[in-house]
């Protein structure tokens, strides 16, 4: 077994000894099988399920994965000394955060699906893919945060202020953007301005996969009337991809350059 | 063993090492002295590849230092301040390090009853005294046997008893062929200890020479006075 697993498997023993993570499980699960229960069908229950995903996940992987990092300090300094590359540690150390992140949200909103739907429509198959693409994406914006500042609570306020921005501010910014350069065409500029934004891209990709055009806000119905739907969940996709792929690789560059 | 030349080492705009010339002689026990913040721990950060430098370049047994990490393989290091994983146990980091680093730890048993830690080895090492936990980083760093030692101010914290025995095992560790960095602020442990000694001023080597040497050059009767006298 090479380095990299064995990292892997004792961040992982790391995480099991915390009760958090049956908790995550557990809230997800209640919540999925509850909206159930409450009489909706699967697409009305994925609609509802998409704003807690598109709030909690971001929340809870950029807190969660900045203390975590933070919380690993004495682990890196311990393995940094010994004979152990340093790629192979951060790697270890994402993807020990990331997969069982991921893995207890599929878990989570996946078992009661299947148990009440019966089957996976495709909707839910892309609420299920953007839930997990987010969990990487702020997973990989905590840890770049958490190796660029040296205190803990800086880097802990900044992921907070991010995720505020991100999840909240930024609606309103776009909107502001629009009012002030309403003389202009805005089309193209409104569509770079939800690519920016992880949680807007996931938001769209969801809504791409329903016929609600009234839902989807002006960058979805742009989204669409751009790219029309396959073409658009496509691009989301990609976008999304390369967000998952940036704040992780920005991060390793950091950590090899890094003083401990 | 070491050679290392132009080594140039800052935090900011604050230069640490300024283009450090500086070698250590294999099998020998060597001490770096300096006053608080002359970059001695930042000098030995640069031989284990903890803190990047600048310029400069570090060879380890003529191998040049680079990006790669196989040659931590044959250092062992103590730092200055014990850092764990604190909800594991003592066995359970020595553990997870062999596994990590597909080694042996051939001395571990003979390390741990050495220290008198068989009772500690399965406590949280956050319940453990500083001490204890000093001891615990002894071993650690000890039980692969490397070729070389680094020692960050290896006794702080210790009492006289196991202080003396650390000594004791740094000496004997000596006898068999291993090349000892050392640092302490305690003046008689390096005279007891050090073949050589490096004193780091302003980011250079001020001095670099046998311990008796320094003594009768300054004229003093001990390492202590011959450095005060040194650095005043």
């Amino acid at each position: 077994m090479n380095t990299l697993l064995k990292i892997i498997k004792y961040q992982l023993h790391d995480l099991l000894r915390g009760k958090w993570v049956l908790v995550y499980t557990a809230v997800f699960f209640v919540l999925t099988d509850g909206l159930f229960r409450f009489g909706g069908d699967s697409d009305q229950v994925s609609l509802s399920l998409m704003n807690i995903v598109l709030f909690v996940i971001p929340l809870v992987s950029i807190v969660f994965g900045t203390m975590f990092f933070y919380n690993s300090r004495e682990f890196i300094e311990l393995l940094l000394s010994q004979p152990i590359s340093r790629a192979a540690l951060f790697l270890g150390l994402y993807l020990g955060l990331s997969l069982p992140l991921s893995a207890v949200f599929l878990v989570g909103v996946g078992v009661p699906f299947i148990y009440h739907a019966g089957f996976l429509g495709g909707a839910y198959w892309i609420l299920l893919l953007a839930g997990t693409s987010l969990t990487c994406v702020f997973t990989g914006i905590a840890f770049l945060i958490a190796v660029h500042y040296e205190q803990r609570v800086k880097g802990i306020g900044v992921a907070i202020v991010l995720w505020l921005l991100l999840a909240i501010l930024y609606d309103g910014i776009i909107m502001f953007i629009l009012f002030a350069l309403e003389e202009y065409p805005l089309e193209k500029l409104t569509l770079i301005l939800s690519m920016l934004n992880p949680i807007d891209l996931g938001r769209i990709l969801i809504l791409l996969q329903f016929d609600i055009a009234a839902l989807m806000g002006y960058t979805g119905a742009l989204f669409t009337k751009f790219y029309g739907n396959h073409i658009g969940t496509v691009i989301a996709l990609l976008t999304l991809g390369i967000w998952c792929a940036a704040p992780v690789w920005l991060g390793f560059r950091a950590f090899l350059k890094k003083d401990f | 063993m070491i050679e290392i030349s132009g080594l140039a080492k800052r935090f900011g705009t604050h230069e640490v090492l300024k283009s450090l010339d500086a070698s250590i002689l294999a099998n020998k026990i060597t001490a770096i002295v300096g006053h608080n913040g002359s970059g001695k721990t930042t000098l030995i950060k640069c031989l284990l590849g903890l803190d990047q430098y600048e310029a400069g370049t570090i060879r380890i047994n003529d191998y040049q230092l680079t990006a790669d990490w196989n040659y931590r393989a044959q250092i062992g290091y103590m730092s200055q301040i014990a850092r764990f994983p604190e909800n594991l146990s003592a066995r359970e980091v020595i553990t997870m390090i062999s596994d990590l680093r597909q080694g042996s730890p051939t001395q571990a048993t003979e390390l741990i009853q050495y220290f008198h830690l068989d009772d500690e080895m399965d406590k949280p090492l956050k319940t453990l005294s500083g001490g204890t936990r000093q001891k615990v980083n002894a071993v650690v760093s000890f039980m692969f046997n490397p070729d070389l030692l680094i020692l960050d101010e290896p006794t702080a914290g210790l009492d006289p008893i196991s202080s003396s025995s650390l000594k004791d095992r740094i000496l004997s560790e000596k006898e068999q062929g291993k090349t000892i960095v050392i640092t302490s602020h305690i003046m008689s442990e390096i005279q007891e200890l050090a073949d050589t000694i490096l004193y780091l001023l302003d980011g250079k080597i001020f001095f670099d020479g046998p311990v008796d040497v320094l003594i009768k050059q300054t004229g003093e009767k001990n390492l202590e006075r011959a450095m005060a006298k040194l650095m005043s």
